[in-house]
């Protein structure tokens, strides 16, 4: 969609004509070229020129990823859209697999350099799994929403209940047991994996449906309108939980990620220091 | 016996209480008439331990009451005592009912039906008006309240509030959280109150916090027991406390009954005064708020003089020394205040109808200039909305942007500004200083005011503008000649939002020219009407029948309040005919919408979009907020940038506010034409700046009409924030709390600092540079601001 001349329908990654892929793909091959070139006796690792000018803009491209959290929380400042910044965060976050490798020299073990690298290839990959989240997401939460918000659904659904008990209220006592507890039951959203599932296989309320559905056919004249009013206003509300909880596994998918992103960034933080220490002091 | 006093003065407000002080002072035998059972009942009523304001600051006070910025009861406190200490004769629950008799014998009649009998009279009733009491049996009952000053004094109640208007939703909406309450709507609707109140008041419902009472009126009342009329019959409601919140009446009647004549029935106009505060009628005076004086220490100021013009004791107003301030530049050429004054008189035919006291008042307001010859005045494309009176030298119009050669020229008694100022837009020319001149710049208020309360001026300004509206909507070089026919019948009408300008199939009635205002064009598809287009001020419509010879194919509805010049269709056609350039742009015009008609006709959801946009007023917005849901992310970064630069506080909601077709419209500042914020601020502390932006200065005493006023729900009342820790200091080791985190930058939940509570809203971040932090702080470019011609253009609406 263009809106008043400014695409806002491209996505970040389209985003200034593909300018920070451009960037980024041009550190890279210049990178790649460097490691074919560069036939040092040992064979490629760390300890060479080549290595340490790899290293040198790996962990810079690090500090630069990382300050990423703390220049979103600065508001108002600098000449760049927060958007620059992590159009450019995710291409340079690719591009850094790709350097750290060749810097590595495919040299790994069990030891804290290769721990840093784990690390690292965690945080991107938390990250690509963060940036796909965030391309498709948000359309499928504004399609399931239908111009509702969560608080419109809750509503809807707190006004359904009331009409579901009138409607049950002249039918007899295993229906309103039903319907009682579908009232009393039916959460939304939940635990970690209950939010993120974005169903409830246990959901009272598809259950008194099902069970009034079957009863239904038993009713007959007054009871048999009123069981086919409860058994429609009990599907409408099952379509609404289904919809309200979709909507908070969309919620929910956009955050999770982050708890693995940004912990793992710490670490990298912290297994980055003490790799260049140990570099260093067994020189 | 009938009491007899010199002077009456009714109503103990700053102004009624300050002519009492003085009245005292000088052993006049004097009465003040109050009708509540305390001193000043409008800053009784503030919210307890507001601070209250002494704006402007540079106006000396002049009472025999003290009065210095300081919370509400310190100064009603003082008040009181002075009132005591000066032996003012104070008369408590005397409301005056009539006013009859003329100067030397007035007779006063006071609610419980006694007379008093005056040779003077001073108004100072203020505006706040009558408050509607319930009536019903038993309405006197002590449980029945007309005021809430703190919901979280209740607890576990059943309170009923009556009344559905914003007041009463705002209460019941308060109160609910910690008692049970009930809402008494006489309506099948809540019709008529703002959309984030409707919203919350539908929900709270819903959720079944308050039982509402629909299309109900209270029908008798005896303690603890309430009876309604309802649908069905009767309903009883047993409850502890009612608040009645049934609105005001406004005092206008009242003073009209006292033979007091307004200039016409705008709800703006004020009555007209003699540079003594006299009215028409001799020896009733008028002072304070009920004058146009909306502050608090001018209103004191007035009180003390009136007291001394009754005197017979002519003494310079004590807003002079703000004058001298104004002229400072003449004087120093050794002209006096009074002789500028009267020179302006003079000189702008305009201003020949105001009384000296009216233009000393607006001039107040004014600011002066001496540009010199070439001086760039203001650019075309500026925001600004101010109007300009040339009192010496002269103005060059250019109005031609293609060519800077073509000029209009403009002399002393001229004036210009008046496009800008009634479209609500950008300015349509740029203006140059003529020679060396000297100027008056207007702010919108002052003029808007003036408008509505002078008739001569609102007609002098309207043939002037009509003229150049014409010429700058049209075409630049239309002459006096071709125009002159068009001219001679043309009128100005007025439409309300929804109000049909004219209907499809009609047969041709004219050419509307929108000079204020925006119009949706609709036509019959499938019997459904589909929008087609939106038009701007500035723009015409009804050409097309004009033109083909043929009745109208569309339908065109005023967005919002409108006003368009109507031209009859043969003399504009000979208009015409007579300027063959104008004629040629015309019809591309004509022809631009054939075709932008046929695509829309194939996309009626861009129509749906327009509407949808229309209804949520985005027509009268210059910038607004938009999200693109199928971007957004929903990281609240948008919010916090708005907080972190703002004190602590987002003036904006992203999650409320409606949603369609992926694109969300949050509860933002839409920075509207004619912003409805402005009407009445005391200060006059909201202005618009060079680029649009709507914003609240320093001067703002935090009295909650702004945000009363915005339809939009997106002004609220708040102090400043204390100081936070370092962002480092939050992110490392927890301390104080995050960008946003605060609870208090949530809407609503305004705990915020100790200081005093003032307006807050959207400035778009005009002292920052680099534009809106909203909008930079968004990750994936779901924020996007945009002025509503460029959104609402075709192009842009059918690359979806
Ligand atoms: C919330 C709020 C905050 C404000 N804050 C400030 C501020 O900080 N600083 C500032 O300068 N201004 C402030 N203002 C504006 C200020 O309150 C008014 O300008 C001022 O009160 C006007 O004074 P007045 O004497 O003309 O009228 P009022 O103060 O309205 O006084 C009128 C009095 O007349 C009485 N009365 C009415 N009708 C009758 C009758 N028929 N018979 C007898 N008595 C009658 C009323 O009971 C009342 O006591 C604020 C206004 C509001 C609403
Ligand atoms: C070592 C490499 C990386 C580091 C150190 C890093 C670090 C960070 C940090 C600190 C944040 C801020 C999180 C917050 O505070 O909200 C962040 C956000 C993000 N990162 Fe990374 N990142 C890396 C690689 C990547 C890659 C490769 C991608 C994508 C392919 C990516 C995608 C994102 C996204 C989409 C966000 C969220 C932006 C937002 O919501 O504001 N990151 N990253
Ligand atoms: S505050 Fe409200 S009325 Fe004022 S400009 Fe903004 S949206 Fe319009
Ligand atoms: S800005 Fe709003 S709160 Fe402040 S003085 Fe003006 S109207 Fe009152």
């Amino acid at each position: 969609m263009k809106l008043a001349g400014v695409s806002i329908h491209k996505s970040i990654i389209e985003y200034r004509g593909f300018f920070y892929l451009k960037l980024a793909a041009g550190l890279v091959l210049l990178s790649v070229a460097a490691y074919w070139v560069h036939q040092p006796l040992a064979g490629p690792n760390g300890g060479t020129w080549l290595g340490y000018t790899l290293g040198t803009i790996g962990a810079l491209l690090i500090v630069w990823l990382a300050w990423f959290g703390i220049r979103k929380r600065r508001y108002g400042v600098g000449r760049l859209l927060l958007e620059d910044w992590l159009s450019g965060h995710i291409y340079l976050g690719v591009a850094l697999l790709i350097i750290a490798t060749l810097h590595s020299g495919f040299q790994f073990g069990w030891n804290v350099h290769t721990l840093a690298y784990v690390l690292m290839v965690g945080v991107i990959v938390s990250g690509a799994f963060g940036l796909l989240v965030y391309l498709r997401v948000p359309a499928l939460r504004t399609e399931n929403r239908q111009n509702m918000s969560l608080d419109d659904m809750m509503a809807l659904i707190a006004g359904l209940s009331k009409e579901i008990y009138q409607a049950a209220s002249t039918l007899d006592d295993e229906v309103g047991q039903l319907v009682q507890e579908a009232d009393q039951r039916t959460r939304i959203g939940g635990g970690f994996w209950r939010q993120l599932s974005g169903t409830d296989p246990h959901c009272a309320t598809t259950r008194a449906l099902n069970k009034v559905r079957a009863r239904a056919e038993q009713f007959s004249g007054a009871d048999a309108d009123a069981a086919r009013q409860l058994v429609t206003l009990l599907a409408r509300k099952v379509e609404l939980l289904a919809r309200a909880r979709r909507d908070v596994r969309h919620h929910a998918l956009l955050k999770v990620w982050l708890y693995f992103h940004v912990p793992m960034t710490v670490g990298l933080i912290a297994a980055l220091l003490i790799h260049i220490f140990v570099v260093f002091l067994y020189w | 016996m009938v009491e007899r006093y010199q002077v009456a003065i009714v109503g103990s407000g700053p102004c009624g209480m300050s002519a009492g002080g003085r009245a005292a002072e000088r052993g006049m035998n004097h009465i003040l008439l109050e009708r509540t059972d305390h001193l000043s009942d409008t800053i009784y009523k503030y919210q307890k331990g507001k601070h209250v304001m002494a704006t402007p600051d540079i106006l000396p006070l002049r009472s025999s009451m003290p009065f210095e910025a300081g919370r509400r009861e310190e100064i009603l406190q003082a008040w009181g005592d002075t009132t005591k200490n000066l032996g003012v004769n104070v008369r408590y629950n005397a409301e005056v009912t009539a006013i009859k008799g003329q100067k030397g014998n007035f007779e006063l009649t006071l609610r419980a039906g006694e007379k008093i009998v005056a040779e003077n009279v001073v108004l100072g009733i203020g505006l706040q008006g009558n408050l509607r009491k319930l009536a019903v049996p038993g309405g006197d009952w002590s449980g029945v309240q007309y005021q809430l000053d703190d919901p979280d004094e209740y607890e576990s109640e059943r309170i009923v509030v009556i009344g559905a208007g914003d007041a009463g939703i705002e209460n019941a909406l308060a109160l609910a959280k910690q008692n049970t309450v009930f809402i008494v709507n006489r309506r099948d609707e809540f019709a008529r109150v703002k959309e984030a109140n409707q919203k919350a008041i539908l929900e709270a419902i819903e959720a079944g916090q308050i039982t509402c009472y629909y299309s109900a009126d209270p029908k008798s009342l005896t303690p603890g027991r309430l009876v309604l009329t309802v649908p069905d019959g009767e309903a009883v409601v047993e409850c502890d406390r009612i608040i009645a919140r049934l609105g005001a009446i406004a005092p206008r009647k009242f003073v009209e009954s006292c033979g007091i004549v307004f200039p016409n029935d705008s709800a703006e106009a004020l009555p007209e005064l003699s540079p003594r505060y006299e009215s028409n009628v001799p020896g009733l005076y008028i002072v304070g708020a009920l004058a146009g004086f909306p502050l608090i220490k001018q209103a004191m100021n007035q009180g003390y003089e009136v007291v001394e013009f009754i005197l017979g004791n002519d003494i310079k107003p004590a807003d002079q020394p703000l004058l001298e301030e104004k002229f400072r530049a003449l004087l120093d050429r050794g002209r006096s205040v009074d002789e500028i004054i009267e020179l302006i008189r003079t000189r702008m035919p305009l201003m020949s109808g105001l009384t000296p006291l009216q233009l000393r008042e607006f001039l107040l307001d004014g600011a002066v200039h001496f540009p010199k010859k070439g001086e760039v005045v203001f650019e075309r494309n500026d925001y600004t909305n101010s109007f300009f009176m040339i009192i010496d030298g002269g103005a060059e119009i250019l109005i031609d942007p293609t060519n800077p050669a073509v000029r209009v020229n403009l002399g002393p008694g001229e004036f210009f500004g008046e496009i800008g100022l009634i479209a609500g837009r950008r300015r349509s020319a740029t203006v140059l200083s003529g020679g060396d001149s000297f100027m008056i710049e207007c702010p919108r208020r002052s003029m808007i005011k003036l408008i509505n309360s002078v008739e001569s001026v609102a007609r002098a300004m309207n043939e002037v503008a009509m003229v150049r509206q014409l010429r700058t909507y049209l075409s630049p070089h239309l002459t006096n000649e071709a125009l002159a026919p068009v001219l001679a019948n043309a009128e100005i009408r007025y439409y309300k939002p929804g109000q049909v300008l004219f209907t499809e199939g009609e047969p041709d009635n004219g050419v509307y020219l929108i000079r204020k205002g925006s119009v949706t064009v609709a036509r019959q598809i499938a019997g459904r009407d589909v929008i087609i287009a939106y038009v701007a001020a500035g723009n015409y419509v009804g050409e097309m029948a004009l033109l083909n010879q043929a009745p109208r194919n569309a339908t065109v509805k005023a967005a919002i309040n409108t006003e368009v010049i109507w031209m009859d269709s043969a003399r504009f056609r000979q208009m015409l005919d007579a300027a063959p350039e104008l004629r040629g742009e015309v019809e591309q015009r004509l022809l631009t919408r054939l075709v932008e008609g046929e695509t829309m006709k194939a996309r009626p959801e861009a129509g749906n979009i327009i509407q949808f946009l229309v209804e949520q007023g985005v027509g009268e917005a210059t910038d607004i907020l938009l999200i693109d849901e199928t971007l957004c992310v929903g990281c609240d970064n948008c919010e916090k940038a708005c907080a972190e630069t703002h004190g602590g506080v987002s003036r904006l909601d992203r999650e409320a506010g409606p949603t369609f077709s992926g694109i969300h419209v949050p509860t933002s500042c839409r920075h509207c034409e004619h912003p409805h914020c402005m009407a009445d601020c005391p200060p006059n502390a909201i202005h618009r700046a060079v680029d649009g932006e709507v914003y609240i200065d320093s001067s703002c005493i935090g009295c909650g009409n702004c945000s009363r006023n915005c339809p939009y729900g997106v002004i609220h009342m708040a102090s400043k924030e204390p100081p936070k820790a370092g962002l480092l200091a939050w992110m490392l080791f927890g301390f104080g709390h995050g960008p946003g985190q605060d609870p208090s930058h949530k809407w609503g939940q305004k705990k915020g600092g100790d200081g005093p509570k003032l307006a807050v809203k959207c400035d778009m971040c005009k002292d920052l540079p680099g534009g809106a932090a909203c909008v930079r702080a968004c990750p994936t470019g779901a924020a996007v601001r945009v002025s509503p011609e460029r959104f609402f253009s075709l192009a842009e609406l059918t690359a979806r």
